[in-house]
């Protein structure tokens, strides 16, 4: 390897083979792999802030970005943590409104799996699709998030966010408000914080907190304030603009005048308090720009590097699994 | 029914007859396809020569199961089933009649298609099947259907099957103009907002899995939106799939007031919650969907106290490309001709329901709704009969299912009662 790849060596020694074929929730995660996983993903920061960004750790492997669903933050994210590793990526991008969506996962799933790809990455509209997906294919699938499910790859980056700003998880108030109903990203974090020993608080209006919620494990919150009095963290999740025409909240104005996070309602909040947004964000809706763009509270750029070097420390960990056969 | 067969005796069985509260070792003899004599009480005597004699081994003997509520692929959708494949699979599940939805292409809204459905099942199925009509044209739920002509043509009750009918004018005029004509209504309790693309019951699980989902509450505002319009105009309504303890709550109100209501629920919301759902096993998909553990337990409850009258298998086969999708998206449905009676003699395996009172819920309730003289073992009733091994235990293998389709949710289950044979107006129908 060449002499500017430091801590290489380090991060090899921590990459170790993931126990299970396929990367599609955060409850099929034990609290050690997470450890294991964020370590490595320390490094593949490290490694990432030098000026050559490659390894060979997943060389002559091959990576399909399957996404149903549009995304640019993630599938670039996946994309290049796979180009870091060395391996091969293509980006396929069905479109959905010509053929019904099923059919297509299945068919192109199977298409696909037959031109031999290591790894399968999936996102789709469908609550279960990358479950369904891992069933039928013989390569390890990651789910990049699956309808209104889990979107683990996320939660494991937004663990790593708080990990490096706070030097731990546990313990760790955290408040996630918004629109909890539709989000994938929600539910991945509540599992994942939670099994890292965090306090979880939810915050939204009622119409967005799914039913029995509180049954998770977590505190509900309908007042935003309240929600996040003393918490550490704040995750805004976004909510579509379509939502709040009178669906599930009357209109954005509404919406930002009660659930929208500015400086002064983030003024309930520890003093220490970051701010986090899994992105993309709608500015003035749930988020104000004072706040999303003040570096000294906010850790939404810091995701987004995150989001690189998590999806390397899992696609390294699937890799390894695959070196062991 | 030919004059050539020989009439039948059937020694030593344990004969179930929930019409006569009837549970006794004795014999049953047939002939010309009905039901001869009953002997429980003691030596049958010595069988005539002419008689053809089974012994059936203390095998449990009882009326031929009546299914009130089953679909099939024909006319229109073949390749999931036609009305000879389900009625193999009835056959060999033990039901002898069954009445098939209307929501076919074409819809079962008129007097041609009823007898249609008629003449086909009479030359190409092993089992009585008898077509329910459509209450509204095209079970679109707006204007009524031809009822009267219908019912002279043979349709045994009325329905939109999945549909409910949401204006409720017109709901109250098909009730009205049905009781005209003595005809059952059947209607399904979903208010259709609230359970709009509904693949669940709204709670722990349905919010942890990310599905769309009703709440429980959606079957109570319907039905008691429909008690409210029984009560106006006194016609026989049948609530098709009552699956929730607040819509039972609804029902037991209307029945103590003396409603003409009358309420099924099917195999699969007695068998199954939600959490079989599990990694989004698209067999457990069904309309009403599957429901959390406390309703399940309500409905079993209300099985045993006779609140619900029926059970149906909600027979609905669906072929791979169907299922094999993600969760909200895969159609909804299972078979369960074949596996109706050994599924709900879990409930007597399992000490929760007396023998007697089951297959009451299979047998002579559904005939009775429909005015029908089988599901009982009265001299003079059509021969319609099941031989079955109580005890013996099977593993239910899809790839021995009869149906066309092979989307159950009892893959795999273990289960106690082997139907041995089936008989229709005195005719073996399946035999193992």
């Amino acid at each position: 390897m060449s002499r500017d790849a430091q801590g290489l060596t380090e991060v090899l020694e921590r990459t170790f083979p993931f126990p299970r074929r396929h990367f599609l929730s955060v409850l099929d995660l034990n609290p050690v792999e997470v450890a294991r996983l964020l370590d490595l993903a320390e490094g593949f920061v490290a490694l990432n802030r030098q000026v050559s960004k490659n390894l060979d750790l997943l060389k002559g492997r091959t990576l399909i970005n399957l996404f149903f669903e549009n995304s640019t933050r993630t599938q670039s994210s996946f994309e290049l943590a796979a180009k870091r590793l060395g391996a091969d990526t293509i980006n396929m991008s069905p479109g959905g409104s010509s053929i019904a969506k099923g059919e297509t996962l299945i068919d192109t799933a199977v298409t696909l799996n037959a031109m031999r790809p290591d790894i399968l990455v999936i996102r789709h509209a469908a609550s279960g699709a990358a479950s369904l997906l891992a069933q039928k294919v013989s390569c390890s699938v990651i789910n990049a998030g699956d309808g209104q499910h889990e979107h683990p790859t996320q939660a494991l980056l937004d663990a790593l966010s708080m990990r490096r700003a706070f030097g731990r998880i546990a313990g760790l108030r955290v408040a996630i408000c918004g629109d909890i109903l539709h989000s994938r990203v929600a539910r991945s974090n509540v599992g994942l914080l939670q099994m890292m020993g965090a306090e979880v608080r939810l915050v939204g209006p009622p119409t967005l907190i799914p039913a029995k919620a509180e049954r998770w494990g977590v505190q509900v919150f309908n007042d935003l304030r309240e929600g996040i009095a003393g918490c550490d963290v704040v995750m805004m999740l976004r909510l579509q603009l379509e939502r709040m025409d009178g669906a599930f909240a009357p209109s954005p104005r509404e919406y930002f005048r009660f659930w929208g996070l500015d400086r002064e309602k983030l003024g309930a909040a520890a003093d220490h308090v970051k701010v986090m947004h899994p992105g993309p964000m709608n500015r003035g809706v749930e988020i104000d720009s004072d706040v999303a763009d003040d570096l000294t509270v906010s850790l939404i750029q810091d995701q987004v590097e995150m989001g690189v070097a998590a999806r390397m420390a899992i696609l390294a960990a699937l890799a390894a699994r695959l070196e062991n056969g | 029914m030919s004059p050539a067969d020989r009439p039948l005796a059937l020694l030593n069985a344990r004969i179930v007859d929930p019409a006569a509260r009837l549970d006794a070792k004795g014999a049953l003899f047939v002939r010309d396809g009905r039901i001869e004599a009953v002997v429980t009480d003691g030596d049958p005597g010595a069988v005539g020569a002419d008689y053809e004699t089974l012994d059936a081994a203390g095998a449990l003997l009882i009326p031929g199961l009546v299914d009130l509520r089953a679909k099939t692929g024909e006319p229109g959708f073949e390749t999931r089933e036609t009305l000879r494949s389900a009625s193999e699979a009835a056959a060999a599940g033990g039901v002898t009649t069954f009445v098939v939805q209307p929501d076919t292409d074409p819809v079962i809204d008129e007097a041609s298609v009823v007898d249609f459905i008629r003449r086909r099942a009479r030359d190409s199925s092993l089992v009585n099947i008898l077509p329910a009509g459509a209450a509204t044209q095209g079970c679109l739920g707006e204007r009524m259907a031809e009822i009267g002509l219908m019912a002279e043509a043979g349709c045994v009750y009325v329905t939109d099957a999945d549909r409910p009918i949401m204006n409720s004018k017109v709901m109250r005029r098909v009730l009205a103009y049905a009781k005209g004509f003595g005809m059952l209504v059947a209607h399904r309790p979903a208010d259709p907002w609230l359970s709009e693309g509904a693949a669940a019951t709204s709670g722990e699980f349905a919010g942890r899995m990310g599905l769309p989902s009703a709440p429980p509450e959606a079957e109570k505002i319907m039905l008691e939106r429909d008690l409210a319009l029984v009560e106006m105009t006194g016609a026989r309504l049948l609530a098709d799939q009552v699956t929730t303890a607040c819509a039972l709550e609804a029902l037991e109100r209307g029945k103590t007031r003396g409603l003409p209501v009358f309420a099924s629920t099917s195999i699969n919301h007695l068998t199954f919650n939600e959490i079989d759902i599990g990694d989004y096993r698209t067999f457990l998909k069904f309309d009403p969907p599957v429901r959390g553990e406390d309703d399940r337990q309500a409905v079993i409850e209300a099985l045993a106290s006779g609140l619900i009258d029926v059970v149906v298998s909600a027979h609905a086969p669906a072929p791979p490309e169907d299922k094999r999708l993600p969760y909200a998206e895969a159609a909804p449905g299972a078979v369960g001709l074949q596996t109706l009676l050994p599924a709900l003699l879990a409930f007597h395996h399992d000490g929760r329901i007396p023998l007697i009172d089951l297959i009451a819920a299979m047998t002579v309730r559904p005939a009775d709704l429909l005015g029908l003289p089988c599901g009982r073992l009265a001299r003079g009733a059509p021969a319609d009969l099941v031989l079955c091994d109580l005890n013996a235990p099977l593993v239910v293998d899809p790839d021995a299912l009869k149906s066309r389709s092979r989307n159950t949710p009892f893959d795999g289950r273990r289960l106690q009662g082997v139907v041995q044979r089936t008989l229709v107006a005195g005719r073996v129908v399946f035999s193992v």
